[in-house]
């Protein structure tokens, strides 16, 4: 074997700087296709944003006038007071903090449930876990027929299936997503859906999570006595807390990016009606862009991004102090 | 275990506290399965009624009170869905979009990954570092500047160059998005789980990095890469905010904006919810198959992502 003939190791480091030096220019060849799509399509684009965000009135036409622009903050002062975009930052905060905690805690439930049972585990979870896959404007507009009342005034055929069995507990029947809906029924539909589409990711980082907790934990707080519930706070949850920590970061980050769920329920209108009422702060951003309100547009994805860091950082710093590892 | 426990109990009535433990035990388990079916019975019910709503007829769906199950199969409602939504071109979009997107950015990726992975240059270190800083950018600042770039504005030109304008075009669709850098960074961690013994062992045998690639790299990493497969895949399945903004028309459209754009409401401004859902289903039913087959591949790069397909 030819293996033979490194007979010492400073054969070997010989050949590996060998084929380090040779290695320089292969690297970058190696490298090139991925760089050069990078460059164009991310580096570039990173610059050009900033660029954009911080001229003054910056837009399509303005450019094909031939006017110069000023360096500035204008661009973040008009989006900031634009009603709309407020509107859109109320219901993107929103949407955040209500999802993410119910979500979280549905799936930590979830997860130290079907951890806690032997027979059908496999069965309950492939269904917890089917949400995952899906489309989410497609299942979107399921959770729309759901919620949708079908006929107008005096003339309603049926109310949809959601206010069919709310009515079983004798309540609604509500408007929830028909023209003329209010702000906080449409709110429920859509955090509902979060909800829904957020649980199965969750339950899979958790379960895996507590899959590997060491058993002896739970058999020493079995021996000294401990109630479940208290077992539950002072192992489950501090072992859990690195999953919960990530699960609760990313979804955060989702959460500000929302968009594809509320297209799916309402439409690119993002209202009942197509009144915008939904509107995220991602669905500002498209809304400037095709106006060619490109300074406007640029802004606001940066507002996004520097919330996006905030919340991140924050995330970090909490978790720094409270994680258990 | 229940052993030990009885053991320790020897001095108290060991029959009661064993029974009233049984007792307590019995009540946990009958609460748990309960909670989880109601859970699961929430969890399934959109897809439940996903699909029995796609076979319902028009008058049935519109029933006042709705029923559970449908009275009979109207199958009528998948060819409206076919008809209206333009299914069949969409999947051939789609598809087109879809293999081209996932071969490029497999070689892409695979060449990149390698090069992290097992060469040494000067910079790689720092390149690597500035890749994965670029995760956590929200694709939305990309985006503004994508979508003027591929209608033809260029940096300091003064109006769009016309014949540098790619809306409507299917590279439009394939190649802004066609590098991932977390597809880098899944198959680099691959590469570097193979003993670096072998490679010099290749070099040795004056085998060409090349070759060493394909023929003995790729053969050991091909779960990664049915991983990056699928997830690229359903990456094209699902797009939707940009194929809206440069694609949108009918000869370009992906499936996902196809069926948010597709109008399902007649000229009385009446809605066929059945045939929508029969287009739901239709573009639903790909995704749950591979759910069921190829579920241990997606969670693989799930798990370490959280990054939604």
């Amino acid at each position: 074997m030819k293996k033979d003939s490194l007979k010492s190791s400073r054969d070997l480091k010989k050949l590996r700087t060998d084929i380090g030096s040779r290695n320089q220019l292969k690297g970058w060849l190696y490298l090139a296709p991925a760089l050069l799509l990078l460059l164009i399509f991310s580096f570039y684009p990173l610059i050009n944003t900033f660029k954009m965000a911080f001229q003054n009135g910056y837009n399509g036409l303005a450019i094909v006038g031939g006017e110069s622009f000023t360096l500035g903050i204008e661009n973040f002062k008009s989006v900031v007071n634009f009603v709309d975009f407020k509107l859109c930052l109320k219901n993107t905060i929103l949407l955040c903090v209500i999802t993410v905690p119910i979500s979280t805690i549905l799936a930590l439930l979830i997860a130290v449930a079907l951890n806690s049972i032997k027979p059908l585990q496999k069965i309950y979870q492939t269904v917890f876990f089917l949400p995952y896959v899906t489309n989410s404007i497609a299942i979107g507009m399921v959770f729309n027929a759901m919620f949708t009342r079908v006929g107008i005034g005096d003339l309603i055929e049926t109310q949809g299936i959601i206010n069919n069995i709310l009515k079983i507990f004798n309540l609604g029947p509500y408007n929830f997503v028909n023209v003329g809906s209010s702000w906080g029924a449409n709110m429920f539909v859509v955090c509902t859906y979060i909800v829904w589409n957020a649980i199965p990711f969750k339950i899979l980082v958790l379960l895996g999570g507590l899959q590997n907790v060491n058993k002896q934990y739970y058999e020493a707080a079995k021996i000294d006595g401990t109630s479940k519930i208290r077992t539950f706070f002072r192992i489950t949850v501090p072992l859990l807390s690195p999953m919960l920590a990530y699960v609760i970061i990313t979804s955060f980050i989702g959460g500000f990016k929302e968009y594809s769920s509320v297209v799916g329920i309402f439409g690119e209108g993002m209202g009942p009606g197509d009144n915008g009422q939904m509107n995220t702060i991602v669905g500002y951003v498209y809304k400037m862009l095709p106006k060619s309100q490109l300074g406007n547009a640029s802004a606001a994805s940066l507002i996004l991004f520097g919330i996006i860091l905030i919340v991140t950082a924050i995330n970090g710093y909490v978790s720094k102090k409270s994680v258990h590892y | 275990m229940a052993d030990k426990k009885e053991f320790k109990m020897k001095e108290l009535n060991v029959e009661s506290a064993g029974r009233s433990q049984l007792a307590s035990k019995i009540v946990r388990l009958t609460i748990t399965y309960i909670f989880l079916t109601i859970m699961a019975i929430i969890i399934i019910f959109p897809f439940y009624w996903m699909i029995i709503s796609s076979f319902k007829t028009m008058e049935e769906y519109r029933a006042n009170v709705p029923t559970l199950w449908p009275q009979t199969f109207y199958l009528e409602n998948f060819v409206t869905a076919f008809d209206k939504a333009n299914l069949w071109d969409l999947f051939l979009h789609t598809l087109l979009v879809g293999t081209i997107s996932t071969v490029l950015s497999l070689i892409v990726t695979v060449l990149s990954a390698f090069a992290f992975a097992r060469l040494n240059f000067k910079g790689k270190n720092f390149v690597f570092g500035l890749l994965m800083a670029t995760m956590m950018v929200p694709g939305e600042l990309y985006t503004i500047t994508n979508f003027m770039t591929v209608t033809g504005w260029m940096p300091f030109a003064s109006e769009p160059v016309s014949w540098l304008d790619f809306t409507n075009t299917f590279a439009v669709l394939i190649f802004p998005m066609l590098v991932s850098v977390f597809y880098i960074y899944l198959l680099r961690q691959t590469f570097l789980q193979i003993p670096n013994e072998l490679y010099l062992a290749a070099k040795v045998d004056g085998t060409s990095d090349f070759k060493y690639l394909w023929k003995v790299m790729l053969p050991l990493s091909v779960s990664t890469i049915i991983t990056i497969t699928i997830l690229k895949m359903m990456g094209a399945w699902n797009a939707y905010i940009w194929p809206r903004l440069v694609a949108n028309d009918a000869a370009h459209q992906l499936i996902t904006n196809g069926l948010r754009g597709a109008s399902f409401t007649d000229q009385f401004g009446e809605t066929n919810y059945p045939a929508q859902m029969a287009a739901v289903t239709i573009v639903s039913i790909p995704l749950f198959l591979i759910f069921v087959f190829l579920r241990k591949y997606i969670m693989r790069g799930v798990s370490r992502s959280g990054i939604k397909g």
